[in-house]
């Protein structure tokens, strides 16, 4: 494990040479002109202006020239400055990850409870109407257009019922606490505005639930087929054997080892709710990274574009990376085997 | 049955008889979503010669709640959203079908020679499969949908560069496993050409875990597909494309019979293909029958 573990290592750079790469290529197929957001379409008649914003931006260069001061610029951790905010893409990303990554642990919550539940009353309900219905459920979520189901549960919860507060992370009247670590939920408690805790709770309420039950389906899968497996071995017969209680043979004993191969599908489940969040983002006016490439993409802001893409990919390896890890920290057969 | 029955039978027959035998109550979902399919594609071909209402002209008073006369309403512009969504079956059945037809040609192609050759052709390419892999779909779609400009052939682009590693993995690893049979080897004594052997031993047996997870497939490529329409990258005004519609939804959001038609449209569709998936799955892989 160890080796495949260092092959990986060893590995990455080359992938990330490759992401960079890939993320540049892609740049250069622009059919629209980047001029356009940069000084606006009306002073693209005057010469003067367009070769002065061609030079500022570096756009005159030659292509394996821009390409190696990009790669040089990332080097040292320049993605360069979007073209719509005119700030440096690192400093926009880093203003809004913590907003993301907030949704996107809230939502895994959800995610992992729901289907791990869910795949433990399947397993144990096998074939039964309860197991069919769980697997609906789990299915649903995967199958229900995002976008569509938060755009209904504003309209449900906010609009019609009053239940639950409309889109942003804290109420608009309300003022936001100061920027701390950027988790709305740490930063109001940090700041003692209890109101204001209860109010992003509330916020994040909807949002999460939209984008877990997105993951429910996966997880429960999962959970489900490795739960089957382990509920057939002898150490389960061995607990119920034993007289122990049938919760605790669920939860103690086959749960346990049910969840190791469970583990596998955590980097996957990343990647889907990134997908997913660039989606909810859009719906709940969320300020996080999803929304900041939407806007990109709409305004052709490659700087940000090409800037998100990479971080999405780099975030993706560092989480498949992680999976391996954790994997190998659960799982003590997994350590030794090559 | 004896065994000289089956054989009298020949393929065809075979499979319609394994399909007969697993038809109970279990079988409901898969039949479910084939007619819903069907039903779907019916549609998506007749659907111009039928029509009460042009999908992108004024067909009443605008922003009317459903009603006999529109089923489904009208949204902002007065057109008659059942209409818009039924012509919606057109563009997502069509860019499903022709992102995984490309993405699994080119996939299944690359993914058969990398893991027939093997050596530097097969890392290379595998390699390049793992760099596309390694980002989340809808960022690298939106980074390709962005720089060659909104609209749905740029979608499918995207979404066939999204597709193809996928496909390649797995014709792979089906190359690697069927390579090592018998027959194969009885192929080489016998002389054969190395393209014959790849494609007449060896792909043949390798479509049924293709032909399941493509159906499976079909599902995420609509919701992603709509996906991006509806950040606006896909489709663009005023074709009736489902992302797109809720889009229009979004934006006259009190009125919230815009968005229900297409949304329940993308939801019954990749439903409906989910279903076949697990049907197709469970009649090629007995083993998943007993299992799951």
């Amino acid at each position: 494990m160890l080796r495949i573990l260092l092959k990986r290592l060893v590995l990455m750079p080359f992938l990330i040479l490759g992401i960079v790469t890939a993320t540049f290529v892609l740049a250069q197929f622009t059919k629209g002109n980047p001029l356009i957001s940069i000084i606006g379409a009306r002073a693209l008649d005057n010469p003067d202006i367009v070769a002065a914003a061609k030079a500022r931006w570096g756009l005159d260069k030659s292509l394996p020239e821009r390409y190696l001061i990009y790669v040089d610029n990332l080097a040292h951790g320049n993605l360069g400055t979007s073209f719509r905010t005119k700030q440096p893409v690192l400093q926009d990303l880093a203003d809004r990850l913590p907003a993301t990554l907030e949704l996107v642990i809230c939502a895994m919550i959800v995610g992992a409870v729901t289907g791990i539940l869910l795949g433990v009353i399947s397993a144990q309900f096998r074939d039964t109407p309860a197991d069919h219905a769980a697997r609906l459920f789990a299915l649903l979520g995967s199958c229900i257009p995002m976008f569509w189901l938060g755009l209904l549960a504003l309209f449900v919860f906010s609009v019609q019922t009053h239940l639950l507060p409309g889109p942003g992370r804290l109420d608009i009247r309300s003022d936001p606490p100061n920027t701390v670590t950027g988790f709305m939920l740490i930063d109001t408690l940090l700041a003692g505005d209890w109101d204001g805790f209860v109010d992003a709770v509330r916020h994040l309420i909807l949002p999460s639930l939209v984008l877990g039950w997105s993951v429910t389906g996966i997880v429960a899968r999962m959970v489900r087929a490795s739960m089957l497996d382990v509920l057939g071995q002898d150490f389960v017969t061995m607990a119920r054997a034993k007289g122990a209680g049938e919760g605790r043979v669920l939860f103690n004993h086959a749960l346990r080892n049910a969840l190791i191969p469970a583990l596998t599908i955590l980097g996957f489940t990343f990647a889907y709710l990134i997908t997913g969040s660039v989606l909810v983002e859009t719906i709940f006016s969320w300020p996080g990274i999803g929304s900041y490439a939407v806007d990109a993409a709409r305004s052709l802001d490659y700087p940000a574009i090409t800037g998100v893409t990479i971080v999405g990919g780099l975030g993706f390896l560092i989480a498949n990376l992680l999976t391996d890890i954790a994997y190998a920290a659960v799982d003590p057969r997994m350590r030794s085997a090559a | 049955m004896s065994a000289h029955t089956i054989l009298a039978i020949g393929p065809g027959r075979r499979l319609y008889s394994r399909f007969a035998n697993r038809l109970s109550w279990r079988s409901a979902p898969v039949i479910l979503g084939a007619v819903i399919i069907l039903g779907a594609i019916i549609i998506a071909i007749s659907i111009p010669w039928w029509s009460p209402y042009d999908p992108i002209a004024l067909a009443g008073r605008r922003l009317q709640p459903p009603s006999w006369g529109h089923w489904c309403g009208t949204d902002a512009l007065g057109r008659d959203v059942l209409v818009r969504t039924l012509y919606g079956t057109r563009y997502s059945l069509t860019i499903a079908a022709l992102v995984l037809a490309a993405g699994v040609s080119i996939g299944s192609l690359v993914g058969a020679v990398a893991g027939f050759i093997g050596g530097l052709l097969d890392s290379t390419l595998m390699r390049l499969a793992d760099i596309t892999l390694s980002f989340p779909p809808i960022l690298l779609a939106m980074a390709i949908a962005a720089s060659l400009g909104p609209g749905l052939v740029h979608t499918a682009i995207a979404l066939i560069i999204v597709w193809w590693p996928i496909y390649a993995r797995l014709m792979r690893a089906q190359v690697l496993n069927v390579k090592g049979l018998d027959h194969v080897d009885a192929a080489v004594v016998a002389g054969a050409l190395p393209s014959r052997i790849l494609f007449k031993h060896i792909v043949p047996l390798c479509w049924s875990p293709i032909l399941v997870n493509m159906t499976m497939d079909v599902g995420q490529v609509i919701l992603l597909a709509s996906g991006l329409s509806f950040i606006g990258l896909g489709a663009q005004p005023p074709t009736p494309e489902w992302g797109q519609m809720i889009a229009e939804g979004a934006s006259s959001f009190y009125s919230w019979w815009i968005a229900m038609g297409p949304g329940l449209a993308i939801f019954l569709v990749s439903l409906s293909f989910n279903f076949l998936g697990d049907g197709l799955r469970d009649l090629f892989d007995p083993r998943s029958r007993a299992s799951t």
